[in-house]
């Protein structure tokens, strides 16, 4: 309300209440900023309101019991709505793995496990989305017996690493624990 | 005229809070006790909820479900994870197709133990099953109860407490119990709560009054867990508005003073 | 004019779109008379409420479910689960009654100070249409939760519409999209819930237009006469405003985290059961007034007229009064050719319109009561009031009331009040 220079008739800014003037400034001052206050106090409920609930939060970790999956099998289970691939490697899978780095992503195979023989990541190709193949046995695994995505592409190798194809990067490790021996929680 | 108004309107809010208090249908009105969830500060007693969960759990739960709660709300009433969790893993609840596509399997459905995030077991699989076990009346889920009956826990525990002898005359009929509290007097439910027949974890008692009242406040807390962060929440934003609304009048005051 | 603004992006903005321009003259040095009561800060509460509950209703309806399977328990979700979920549905609860609260004291004030008369009828008018939104919007907005009074208020109020002759069962039906209230009625429910407060948005726009045109009424119901008697809107109504919704908010609040069930029916706590009917069926109390007059309408009608059989059934009738009682105040402007707008000067009227109040009052006990005995008298008789009032009381006192004398202007009345 400052920035218009047209006084209206009767407004109280006259000369003659220049003592009043003061205490009503400190007033008017003291009013807005408590005033600005509650006001944001009040839109923060509304901006919570979003956040992921409480039904939500409970369901962001996933436990995985890992004993009914053989070696070389695979297994898809979901965590935050979001399909992650756990695979039991085979020892030969486990060499392959180990013997480069990749080209595009370079990464060692044991920043990319916890346990050898487990690879866990999350099964969404990081180059526009899609779910890359290679999880049932008829599946075709790529060039880099990985996985391979069928919308663009792209190859992953047996530690999920991206060999060829416009993916990006690897495939993506989730944050997840071993809490026995043969039982994870993801998140 | 200014105070006339004012009776008029006090007056109709009080016409229609009375038409609250009157409708309450044909049971004998239950005697107001005292919770600790009561008035402004009201807060919740973890003590007696735990306790509550014993009796809702050992004896309530085996008719009435509590659809609304999740295993992992038993965190709020003073129950650690683990606990939590173990209680949980002591139920079992309805596990989805199994890699067959079946859901039952020789007639009975496929179980799991119940995780943290899962709602509460419920005792039957449908209202029809409900019924069919209790002789045609349908036990009401329990998890809003003290919100969806006059009176609220009150009621619940004048009722759980108001087994008697019917009046000489009074035509009870099969299969029905005798409840002052109840609308119609005659209840489905035989006298739930028996003294000592279940143990407290922390010694207390467990007397039909003490079972009464534990399980009413269990109640109160299962359909309103917000209550204790409602009413902290409340008194701040009230203490924050009567401030605000005093500096909003003092300015008033002050610049309507040249208004003549 | 366009004011000169010293901000030079205001001014740029300004001499494109006057938007600056508008709010300085509607809400800054907008004259206002200099005599306004705390009555007449009900309106810009009432538009501080719309928007509280379009808010919100906003952010409920983006955890809301409506399906009749899912639509109770994704109301407790927001009550459990969501952050501050249970704070949000709760303001929007009692929102409602507040908002209630609000257009009637608004609307009584303008039936007191005669801020319906001339010129500005179309403002009442404009007035009236937002009441019944309203009261459309809260009708669909209770059946939302889907707990046993949503279900049952639902059915009985849609079947209202049967009365209507020969293609009644067609209207329902179509009401419904189906043959009883079931999914298809709560998902248009839900879509019409969250179209109409912009509706009332609008007629709120169209009300303050006609508003700014003739400006507000006052205590005297006197025009206002030259700059002595008129005070602009900011800072003097800003800060009176201001205030009023301070202590409106405290009541609000108060009601919103101590007694939030308070206005509410506990049969809304238990899931909607089409094969279950409440022992009794209630509406929210503001609609209880509106519900006596409903059932005030005897069986016998037939029996006493007569001759209206033939075109009008008893159940019929019961609908038309209900609904004639709100669409006869669109005609209040013309029922009362009082020139007089103050009831401080018409001493019989002033009576008259306590009554009525005290009318309107006591039929909002009888719609919370069984329909039955004593009730049902005093419903009808009230009910036979309320249009006594409206089409005789006010035409007869307009004609023939004899006002006392007004005073010359605002200014003088209260210079003579403060010297007194």
């Amino acid at each position: 309300m400052a920035d218009h220079s047209s006084t209206a008739p009767g407004t109280a800014h006259s000369a003659d209440h220049g003592h009043d003037d003061g205490r009503r400034d400190f007033l008017l001052l003291s009013t807005l900023a408590v005033g600005a206050v509650g006001a944001g106090l009040a839109a923060w409920p509304f901006i919570d309101t979003m956040n992921p609930s409480k039904d939500v939060l409970a369901l962001a970790t996933t436990e995985v019991d890992l004993s009914p999956i053989s070696e070389g099998q695979s297994i898809t289970v979901i965590w935050r709505g979001k399909p992650v691939f756990v695979r039991r490697r085979t020892k030969a899978e486990i060499t392959e793995a180990k013997k480069t780095l990749g080209e595009k992503d370079p990464e060692a195979d044991d920043k990319r496990t916890k346990k050898p023989e487990w690879l866990v990541v999350i099964g969404i190709c990081t180059h526009l989305g899609c779910i890359p193949l290679g999880q049932k046995t008829g599946d075709p695994k790529g060039d880099y017996n990985g996985w391979f995505c069928p919308c663009h592409g792209s190859a992953y190798d047996t530690s999920g690493r991206i060999r060829k194809g416009p993916a990006p990067t690897n495939l993506a490790v989730p944050p997840y624990e071993f809490t026995g021996d043969t039982t994870i929680r993801i998140g | 005229m200014k105070t006339q108004v004012l009776a008029a309107i006090l007056g109709g809010l009080l016409a229609f809070g009375a038409i609250q208090a009157a409708s309450a249908a044909e049971g004998q009105a239950a005697p107001k006790l005292k919770w600790t969830t009561d008035g402004v500060t009201g807060h919740f007693d973890r003590a007696e909820l735990k306790r509550g969960w014993t009796v809702y759990k050992q004896v309530c739960a085996s008719c009435h479900s509590a659809h609304q709660l999740y295993y992992r709300n038993l965190t709020d009433i003073g129950f650690s994870e683990a606990e939590a969790k173990a209680i949980a893993a002591g139920d079992s609840v309805p596990a989805g197709p199994n890699e067959a596509g079946e859901t039952h399997v020789d007639g009975s459905p496929i179980m799991r133990p119940a995780l943290l995030s899962d709602k509460l077991a419920a005792p039957y699989a449908n209202a029809n099953a409900a019924r069919a076990a209790n002789n045609g009346a349908l036990p009401p889920d329990l998890s809003l109860i003290t919100k969806a009956r006059k009176g609220g826990a009150d009621y619940i525990h004048a009722l759980l407490t108001g087994y008697k002898e019917p009046p000489a005359g009074f035509q009870l009929q099969q299969g029905m119990a005798f409840n002052a509290y109840f609308p119609g007097f005659q209840i489905a439910m035989p006298a739930p709560l028996v003294e000592g027949a279940i143990s407290f974890d922390d010694g207390t008692n467990a007397t039909v009054a003490q079972m009464a009242r534990d399980v009413s406040a269990f109640l109160i807390w299962s359909a309103e867990p917000e209550l204790e962060d409602r009413k902290r929440m409340g008194i701040k934003i009230l203490a924050f508005l009567l401030v605000f609304t005093a500096l909003l009048y003092a300015l008033k005051r002050k610049i309507w003073a040249d208004v003549h | 004019m366009a004011t000169q603004f010293k901000n030079p992006v205001v001014r740029w903005i300004d001499h494109r779109l006057p938007i600056f321009t508008f709010m300085e003259h509607s809400a800054v040095s907008y004259p206002t008379p200099k005599n306004l009561s705390y009555w007449w800060n009900f309106g810009s509460l009432a538009g501080i409420i719309l928007v509280i509950m379009i808010a919100t209703g906003v952010f409920l309806a983006m955890q809301y479910t409506p399906h009749t399977a899912m639509a109770f328990d994704s109301v407790e979700r927001i009550m459990r689960d969501v952050n501050y979920g249970w704070l949000l549905r709760y303001l929007h609860m009692n929102g409602a009654s507040m908002f209630f609260i609000v257009i009637y004291i608004h609307m009584f004030r303008g039936m007191y100070y005669g801020s319906y008369k001339e010129p500005r009828e179309i403002l009442w008018i404009i007035g009236v249409l937002i009441f019944l939104a309203m009261m459309a919007t809260a009708f669909v907005g209770y059946t939302l939760p889907w707990g046993q009074m949503s279900f049952w208020g639902a059915t009985v109020i849609t079947n209202l519409f049967s009365v209507v002759p020969v293609v009644g069962t067609v209207i329902v039906e179509w009401l419904w999209g189906g043959f009883s209230v079931d999914n298809p009625t709560l998902n248009r429910f839900f879509a019409l819930h969250y179209l109409l407060p912009f509706v009332i948005f609008a007629l709120v726009f169209l009300h303050l237009w006609a508003l700014h045109t003739h400006k507000s009424n006052n205590p005297l119901g006197i025009d206002v006469k030259g700059d002595k008697d008129e005070i602009p809107f900011h800072p003097y109504y800003t800060i009176k405003d201001s205030f009023g919704l301070g202590v409106f908010l405290i009541v609000y609040l108060g009601f919103t985290f101590f007694a939030p069930n308070f206005f509410g029916e506990p049969d809304n706590y238990i899931p909607a059961d089409p094969l279950v009917t409440p022992a009794h069926i209630v509406p929210e109390w503001y609609f209880l007034p509106f519900y006596a007059m409903l059932r005030a309408v005897p069986d016998n009608f037939i029996d006493v007229f007569g001759i209206l059989p033939i075109i009008i059934s008893a159940k019929a009738a019961g609908v038309v009064v209900m609904f004639g009682s709100i669409i006869l105040l669109i005609f209040l402007p013309w029922l009362d050719s009082s020139k007089v707008r103050s009831s401080q000067f018409r001493p019989v009227f002033k009576w008259a319109f306590w009554l009525f109040l005290l009318d309107c009052i006591v039929l909002g006990y009888v719609g919370g009561q069984p329909a039955e005995g004593a009730m049902l008298t005093i419903g009808r008789l009230c009910t036979f009031w309320y249009f006594f009032h409206l089409l005789v009381v006010v035409p007869f006192l307009g004609k023939y009331e004899k006002t006392r004398p007004l005073p010359e202007s605002i200014s003088a009345a209260v210079t003579a009040k403060e010297s007194k």
